[in-house]
């Protein structure tokens, strides 16, 4: 899918964006990683940081971060791989026109993702949340000229963004039952949010949220398809870092949210059936990169599944995997990146004998697959075994947890296969002489993080006390311990892992049956969720076209009728609802001039309402301003009287100019009397003038207008109220509307030059 | 339209009406006036010229286009807000000079308020003539 913008970048100048990028995009995040390690031994120790300033003191928002264990593992995560990313994404675009873009949008994710995990406010959380979404859809379509990276951007943002809004919902919940945003004061009131009433949708808001970032069912159908991006992007958003989101997020209101059968049965369920959905799935792909997307969402439903219990060893087990994946998914991500630059295919049934082409690499995929595949001495082992014993600490359903959990390691081991041994294996590639060696920048970041998983392995200590064991006490609340090793002797996970080899190897060696069963049934299914997604969207276009059809059809009169109609609605509820008011008619005493002007505003009224000709209709509506004119100037409010004079005598004029040109008023057309119109317009009328006579029956205070009136002169050197108002008090108001008046003329010029031309065509 | 009478009429007329606007803008801190009223009376005088001697006359006469009158109106009236800023007030607040004279009551004072109404002039009257013209142009 990006070989296209690929062979485009390898061909083109290799000078245009400069060589100082690639040694500079790595400092940025090597100096948090390092700045963050240089802690580790205070996190170890339980400590926890906090910092940051107030954002909106009205709405108690604060622009805070804290760091404990958990969102600790989680920044060491993101920048560690992101430094890693960032030396691989540095040679993997070499060449390419638009790399300080990339490298903007990289950034972009980075402080999003960091500001997600170290957010120790709701809000701020959220904002961060959606910079992620932002920067992943630029990620996705960062080969802009393509269609299909087009489309998966669009679809991953749309489904992200949605879960997005679903979780500020949850958390605006969440700050009204717990009385503020702050994330720390959250955690110590689980009980009283469990008990709430309300916490049936914030759960299931939260959980549509996470769900739809980390790629669970139903959502897991954009996690494959933003397999359009360039393989760092892929290596780095969606395997180790993005797609965790939503796992964080669940791991971090785990002491709000769990303990409850909701929690645990929907987590548990959600999780399987994601990992089965995409393990089934992920023996169907023939494309390196889509087999080992859906290897990702195996991954993202095992830990939902764990995340689901409340009993140490699983969420141990969640715990421990995450970081295991991260290592190999974004190591073999790369190998098959490099694959895919040097040899120009991703597809596994054209790749073969690569080994000595590309050794480096080989190593590298060997590693990871090894640690993929869970085999001792490397950490997948200890990942793996973790998750068996967490499988059977489950309380309430360790049969199927382990069935599940056996059945997805089962396939990944197949997987890790087809990865790492079919395409390098077997005869040497017909074309050898246009295949190069691979530059260092390219397989050095796979091949050393690959050696974490060896190292680590090794050496469990290195990260089981230092990084595992606080992640699990913010998650559970109580000092835990854990003790990663490779030996556990001979027990019920030993049994299990033994089996899920032989099960494993033996989906590998009968791939061809497999795949070929599996296609066949798939392409007899009636639908898949991709499908239903485009459906989806279909339905909401039409719909947005019908209703637009009906609203706003661009008949000038249908759109008063609704506006008119809707008003009045509106108006008689308001009216109903006050009740309490009475009105008494007292025959007003006015002097001849007064009577004048009603007597001009109502001859006008009825004399365009009845005219049957358009110019008497303009002319009876100027006379009616007039009336309205004289009103305001017998009662006192001379600023309005001239501005209402001048509008009417310029509104006139537009009429004038315009007149000609309307085919309603043109003079073979007489205009109809429509008693339908008339009864909306009495009916408005009427509505409004009663709501006016109940809104002065209230009693009415005015220390507003008395400061104005007190004010004026001393603070605003000025005598003319009205203007005061205008020009200093409420400077901002009159900007903004001076804003509108400059918008309403585009708008109009912009109109009428369209009309225009579509006169001409 | 062709009328001698309005024709020669319109020619002292415009003048009088504009200067009369420009009166408007400037007594409107104190008396019934300012920049929103004062804008509506210049564009009704150029409205009076259009009808009179027609759209392009109108036109030529205004020399700018009254797109760009309008634009420099709202920038006009955004940057005398911002000046209270360089005085540490929020936005938007007024700021008054006092040129000549002792405070208050006998000097002639200047403030970014006045920059304020002739921004809002500027934006009202260009606003206005836009549409009148577009309307003019497209019938």
């Amino acid at each position: 899918m990006e070989s296209a913008g690929d062979t485009e970048s390898r061909n083109g100048d290799r000078k245009t964006p400069g060589k100082w990028i690639s040694l500079l995009a790595p400092i940025p995040p090597a100096l948090i990683a390092l700045s963050l390690l240089y802690h580790l031994p205070d996190i170890s120790a339980g400590r926890e940081f906090s910092f940051g300033f107030t954002w909106v003191s009205e709405l108690d928002v604060s622009f805070r971060f804290y760091i404990d264990g958990l969102s600790f593992l989680f920044a060491l995560l993101i920048s560690g791989i992101g430094f890693f990313i960032t030396i691989y994404a540095a040679e993997y675009l070499r060449g390419n026109p638009l790399l300080r873009r990339f490298f903007l949008y990289l950034y972009l994710f980075m402080i999003g993702m960091l500001g997600l995990v170290l957010a120790s406010d709701l809000i701020t959380l959220f904002v961060f949340w959606e910079v992620t979404t932002v920067a992943s859809y630029l990620l996705i379509g960062f080969n802009h000229a393509s269609a299909v990276a087009r489309r998966s951007a669009l679809q991953a943002l749309l489904v992200t963004a949605l879960g997005g809004l679903c979780l500020l919902t949850a958390f605006l919940l969440l700050g009204e039952i717990s009385g503020s945003y702050d994330l720390q004061a959250l955690l110590t009131k689980g009980e009283q949010v469990r008990a709430s009433s309300l916490y049936i949708p914030v759960l299931l808001l939260v959980l549509i949220g996470a769900f739809s970032k980390s790629a669970q069912l139903p959502f897991h159908f954009w996690l494959p398809n933003a397999m359009a991006a360039p393989t760092p992007v892929s290596a780095y958003l969606h395997s180790a870092t993005m797609v965790k989101a939503g796992i964080y997020l669940l791991a971090r209101l785990h002491p709000v949210l769990a303990h409850t059968e909701y929690w645990e049965w929907i987590l548990t369920c959600t999780g399987i059936a994601t990992a089965a959905v995409a393990a089934i799935a992920a023996l169907r792909q023939t494309d390196l990169k889509l087999a080992l997307a859906y290897t990702t969402v195996i991954a993202l439903g095992t830990i939902t599944m764990f995340l689901g219990s409340d009993a140490s060893a699983a969420v141990a087990a969640a715990i421990t995997f995450l970081l295991v994946h991260s290592f190999y998914k974004a190591a073999l991500f790369m190998v098959v990146g490099i694959i895919d630059r040097q040899t120009g295919t991703r597809d596994l049934t054209k790749l073969h004998g690569l080994a000595k082409l590309l050794p480096l690499a080989f190593i590298a995929a060997l590693a990871s697959a090894l640690s993929m595949a869970g085999f001792p001495p490397f950490l997948g082992f200890i990942g793996k075994e973790l998750k068996y014993e967490g499988a059977l600490a489950v309380a309430s359903e360790p049969a199927l947890v382990g069935t599940a959990a056996i059945f997805a390691n089962a396939v990944t081991v197949t997987v890790a296969g087809m990865v790492a041994i079919k395409p390098f294996f077997g005869p040497p590639p017909v074309d050898i002489s246009c295949i190069q060696r691979a530059p260092p920048g390219l397989w050095i970041s796979p091949l050393v993080l690959s050696a974490f998983g060896l190292t680590f392995g090794l050496a469990p200590d290195l990260i089981g006390g230092g990084l595992v064991e606080p992640a699990l006490t913010s998650i559970l609340g109580l000092p835990e311990t854990i003790d990663l090793k490779l030996w556990h002797g001979i027990n019920v996970p030993l049994l299990m892992s033994i089996f899920t080899f032989v099960f494993g190897v033996f989906m590998y060696l009968k791939l061809k049956q497999l795949r070929s069963w599996l296609n066949w049934d798939f392409t007899h299914a009636p639908t898949n969720a991709d499908v239903l997604w485009d459906k989806s969207l279909e339905y909401l276009k039409s719909f947005a076209a019908l209703q637009t059809r009906i609203l706003q059809n661009g008949i000038m009169r249908r759109y008063l009728t609704v506006i008119f109609v809707t008003l009045s609605l509106a108006l008689s509820y308001a009216l109903l609802h006050t009740g309490q008011f009475s009105l008494e008619f007292v025959w007003p005493n006015l002097n001849l001039k007064e009577w004048a002007a009603v007597l001009l505003t109502v001859g006008g009224t009825f004399t365009a309402g009845a005219a049957s000709r358009p110019l008497v209709a303009i002319c009876a509506l100027g006379a009616l301003g007039v009336g309205i004119t004289l009103i305001y100037l017998f009662f006192g409010a001379p600023d309005v009287a001239i501005t209402q004079i001048l509008v009417e005598t310029l509104y006139l004029v537009l009429i004038a100019a315009i007149l000609p040109r309307l085919p309603v008023f043109s003079r073979s057309k007489k205009v109809r009397f429509r008693p339908r119109d008339a009864v909306l317009g009495g009916i408005v009328g009427l509505l409004i003038t009663v709501s006016i006579l109940v809104v002065l029956q209230t009693p009415f205070e005015s220390p507003v207008s008395e400061f104005y009136k007190e004010a004026a002169v001393p603070e605003a050197h000025g005598r003319n109220i009205v203007n005061v108002i205008l020009v200093d008090f409420r400077a901002l108001d009159t900007f903004g509307e001076i804003i509108v008046v400059f918008t309403a003329a585009i708008a109009a010029v912009t109109l009428l030059g369209h009309q225009l031309r579509r006169g001409k065509q | 339209m062709n009328s001698i009478i309005l024709q020669t009429a319109t020619r002292v007329l415009v003048a009088l009406i504009l200067v009369f606007s420009v009166y408007m803008l400037l007594r409107g801190h104190n008396y019934p006036g300012g920049g929103f009223i004062a804008g509506l009376i210049a564009a009704s005088a150029f409205a009076l010229f259009a009808m009179a001697w027609g759209m392009e006359a109108a036109q030529s006469a205004l020399r700018i286009p009254p797109g760009n009158l309008a634009v420099s109106g709202v920038a006009l009236a955004g940057l005398s807000g911002l000046m209270a800023i360089f005085y540490g007030d929020g936005p938007f607040s007024g700021q008054w000079l006092t040129l000549i004279g002792a405070k208050e009551e006998d000097g002639i004072v200047i403030s970014n308020v006045l920059f304020f109404d002739i921004g809002v002039y500027l934006t009202v009257l260009g606003a206005v003539l836009t549409l009148i013209f577009a309307l003019e142009e497209a019938s």
